[in-house]
């Protein structure tokens, strides 16, 4: 075993069948190297699954503490452009998902089609959510020192008469406030990210790197991108949705 | 498909080995080459020289607080500099040393070696993991430079959100990326162990050390992102005082030990786990036999990492939890006892009636074994509800952590970076020193910490930096046991350098294992393997190999 030897030799002649420039020298096979990705990108969506699960450990202590606060603050948020985000957000995923598919076939031009519509809602979304977060700004209900709970009143289950929370419990719309623009924050944070990916995936679409049967790079952008989708489809309901109604 | 089989039937000749002409060390030359590698076994250097560097800066923390302590007067240092100290040696230790020590160092190098495979499944990770350590360094070191923290390791809400001054966010900051590094090193091990492993390699013919590294890497992935989570509050709590954790503002300053404790109590597995794995090689090794219960130690592991995730609430026993949610947590964390008796009494049992050698891992080994045990045991005390009230906060937890993390883990991570040495760098250690070595740091080591346990039960608080004159002589030991321990770490830095360019040379098998890293040239090949090798053989199968070596001859893939 002492003998020098080169890197040729240690990949046995009958590896050479891989025609994918993409295939790296350690893995055996393609295959091996397409498992070993996506089994990768699956766990790390599980890190990410815990991440995000502390801050809904947070929501659901807080959301049963401070209920009544929960039901005004909720309130405070805008259904119709929590739906249409939602809205956008499937499509986009629909989209992606069609993206693969085009990979898949091998159809370079509906790939990167595809991929743009991806991004363009992506956008999207991030434009309503920064209308929302600017409309939170203009009624001071961000967390800190200018925070104003004059708006929170209590509805009442039948819309008979409106009532103010009690000083005490209003101030912890604070809290409600705070997950929601952490979670959504958080949120946010991971599309801006996958934007950037995207980007560089339609270049790379565009110069013809998936086309060829390599499409690891897009079903694994692809669990990714179906990932943040699925938290905002927590997110919705929880932050926008089932707190509304006091009885 | 290569046919050549890994059976091991001649062991070659120590005598007449030489260095081989090609390595990885000598592939590629240039301090770039190694800055930008994806070879495991270049990482796992890189590594190896990050953490010894900030062990020493966590070290000298450590001879800081122990001088302090030295006489009842707080005389050295102010308190605040004080807390300063044992925070940096908190942080540094834990999370630049003991976290990434075993797997980022020896488990990167071995694992894939043992399973047959050329490298890790994801080579740029690996490399990027090491980027986001240097970078946690780095920001913990300007959190040091710019003035120091004085939080604890722990982070404590309400005091690092409100009350202190110091640099907690640039400290949060460092071990918020250094958890990426170790969420990035668990995915690569996992994701490696399922798909890279070589024809033949089953999951039960795999060594103890993958299976431990495993069961760490579990809990890596799952554990690290709840702490970065709690660490990303803590800092957005910090700087826009919103109140997640702040009790005048509704929140819950419990909440933030739940979710810290989450992470932070499956972490002292991530640290131990993999020592643990360190020993099932050593032990088999130089008993020369296969490890008793290889199943069981091997499930035991799994065993540890699960249950792990279900004990964190006893780290909060006098924080006010509910009492029915505490006595479960106690008996929950005597469970997690019972994995870990299985591995000592498995190692018993392969010792008894192998034919055991003391080469200097095995005397670590040894001190492991005694260590951890006291270490585990005295757990079970803590984990009582009724003892835990009395003992926590005092110096009783401070020995009992360090039996575990430097008596146990310390201790088997020198055990395998002597015993994978030769492997590593070509070259053996001087064997008579570090057997020294060994001796000095387990005195060392019983004479600091073993009177802390007294002082503890006596009721000395930890985190102060005086104390009442009664207790000085138990402190002047352990100042001077640190003292000894100190020169027990020094002597491996100087002779393990030294051996680098005057140490025998090893040969491929000095210690005539069976493991399939010591069946390739020392130091390996870049590609590790000429030919991928069929396993056709389990894990330590010393008995098949004595009867073989006596008739064939052939050498080995
Ligand atoms: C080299 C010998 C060492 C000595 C003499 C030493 C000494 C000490 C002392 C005196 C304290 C207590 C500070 C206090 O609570 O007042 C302490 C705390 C601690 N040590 Fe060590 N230590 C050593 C090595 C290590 C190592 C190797 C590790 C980790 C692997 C470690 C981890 C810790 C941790 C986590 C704490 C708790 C810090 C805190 O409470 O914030 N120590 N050490
Ligand atoms: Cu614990």
């Amino acid at each position: 075993m002492t003998h020098p030897h080169t890197h040729e030799t240690a990949v046995p002649a009958e590896h050479h069948h891989v025609a994918l420039p993409q295939h790296r020298h350690h893995f055996e096979t393609e295959e091996q190297q397409r498992e070993a990705g996506s089994f990768g990108m699956w766990l790390f969506l599980l890190t990410e699954i815990m991440f995000f699960g502390g801050m809904f450990f947070a929501y659901l202590l807080y959301r049963n503490w401070y209920y009544d606060a929960f039901v005004v603050a909720s309130n405070q948020l805008s259904i119709p452009l929590g739906a249409t985000n939602t809205v956008i957000l499937i499509g986009s995923g629909f989209f992606m998902a069609l993206g693969v598919w085009a990979a898949e076939v091998k159809k370079k031009g509906l790939l990167v089609l595809f991929l743009i519509l991806t991004t363009l809602l992506g956008v999207a979304f991030l434009g309503i959510k920064g209308v929302e977060y600017h409309e939170k700004w203009e009624k001071h209900h961000i967390p800190g020192a200018h925070f104003d709970v004059s708006e929170f009143v209590n509805p009442h289950a039948y819309g008979l008469h409106e009532e103010p929370l009690s000083p005490d419990m209003a101030q912890k719309t604070q809290i409600f406030f705070f997950l929601y623009f952490a979670m959504t924050g958080m949120h946010a944070f991971h599309m801006i990210i996958g934007i950037v990916l995207l980007f560089w995936l339609t270049w790379r679409a565009h110069a013809g790197d998936f086309s060829k049967g390599y499409v690891a790079p897009i079903e694994n952008f692809g669990l990714y991108w179906h990932f943040v989708d699925i938290v905002w489809l927590f997110l919705f309901p929880l932050l926008y949705l089932i707190n509304r109604h006091p009885l | 498909m290569s046919a050549t089989s890994t059976t091991i039937l001649n062991l070659p000749d120590q005598s007449t080995a030489t260095l081989p002409k090609k390595n990885y060390i000598n592939n590629e030359h240039g301090l770039l080459s190694w800055l930008l590698t994806g070879d495991h076994k270049r990482i796992a250097i890189l590594y190896l020289i990050s953490i010894t560097f900030f062990f020493f800066i966590g070290g000298a923390f450590a001879g800081l607080i122990r001088l302090e302590l030295l006489t009842p007067q707080p005389d050295l240092v102010a308190s605040d500099t004080y807390n300063k100290f044992f925070t940096m040696h908190g942080i540094i230790m834990i999370f630049l040393f003991l976290v990434p020590s075993v797997p980022a160092t020896l488990g990167n190098f071995l694992i894939p070696i043992m399973l047959g495979a050329k490298d890790l499944a994801f080579p740029k990770i690996n490399l990027l993991s090491w980027y986001l350590y240097m970078a946690g360094g780095t920001f913990t070191l300007a959190a040091l430079v710019l003035g120091g923290v004085d939080t604890g390791w722990t982070f404590t809400t309400p005091l690092s959100t409100h009350y202190l001054n110091t640099h907690v966010i640039t400290a949060a900051t460092a071990i918020f990326i250094a958890g990426f590094s170790s969420i990035f090193t668990g995915l690569n091990f996992i994701v490696t162990i399922h798909r890279m492993r070589a024809p033949g390699m089953t999951w039960f013919r795999m060594p103890l050390f993958v299976w431990s590294n495993y069961a760490a890497s579990i809990l890596m992935v799952l554990g690290t992102p709840v702490l970065a989570i709690a660490i990303v509050l803590v800092a957005l709590e910090r700087t826009f005082g919103i109140g997640v954790f702040d009790p005048t503002k509704g929140g819950d300053p419990l909440l933030f030990q739940h979710l810290f404790w989450f992470y932070s109590h499956p972490a002292v597995y991530i640290m131990i786990l993999p020592g643990m794995g360190v020993i099932s090689e050593v032990i088999s090794t130089f008993s020369r036999k296969r490890v008793f219960g290889y199943t069981a130690v091997a499930f035991s592991s799994v065993a540890i990492a699960l249950f792990g995730f279900f004990v964190w609430e006893h780290h909060m026993f006098i924080m006010g939890v509910s009492n029915y949610s505490a006595l479960v947590f106690s008996l929950l964390t005597m469970l997690v006892a019972v994995p870990s008796a299985i591995k000592i009494f498995n190692w018993a049992f392969t010792l008894q009636q192998g034919s055991i050698t003391f080469e200097t891992p095995m005397l670590y080994a040894f001190g492991f074994m005694g260590l951890f045990t006291i270490g585990g045991l005295t757990g079970v005390f803590l984990g009582s509800l009724g003892m835990d009230i009395h003992l926590t906060e005092t110096y009783f937890i401070v020995a009992h952590f360090h039996f575990v993390m430097v008596g146990g883990m310390l201790m088997a991570f020198l055990a395998g970076i002597h015993f994978w040495w030769p492997k590593m760098t070509g070259r053996m250690y001087p064997e008579s020193l570090s057997k020294l070595a060994a001796v000095i740091t387990f005195i060392g080591f019983n004479l600091t910490f073993l009177p802390q346990f007294i002082l503890g039960y006596l009721g000395m608080p930890r985190r102060y930096h005086a104390y009442p004159p009664e207790y000085q002589v138990l402190n002047v030991l352990s100042t001077a046991g640190a003292t000894v321990l100190g020169v027990g770490y020094l002597l491996p830095m100087l002779y393990l350098a030294w051996s680098l360019k005057y140490g025998a040379i090893a040969g491929n098998n000095p210690w005539q294992a069976t493991g399939l890293e010591w069946q390739i040239q020392s130091p390996p090949l870049t590609e590790n393997f000429i030919e991928i090798p069929i396993v056709d053989h389990e894990a330590y199968d010393y008995e098949w190999l004595e009867h073989k070596t006596k008739h064939e001859v052939t050498t080995v893939g």
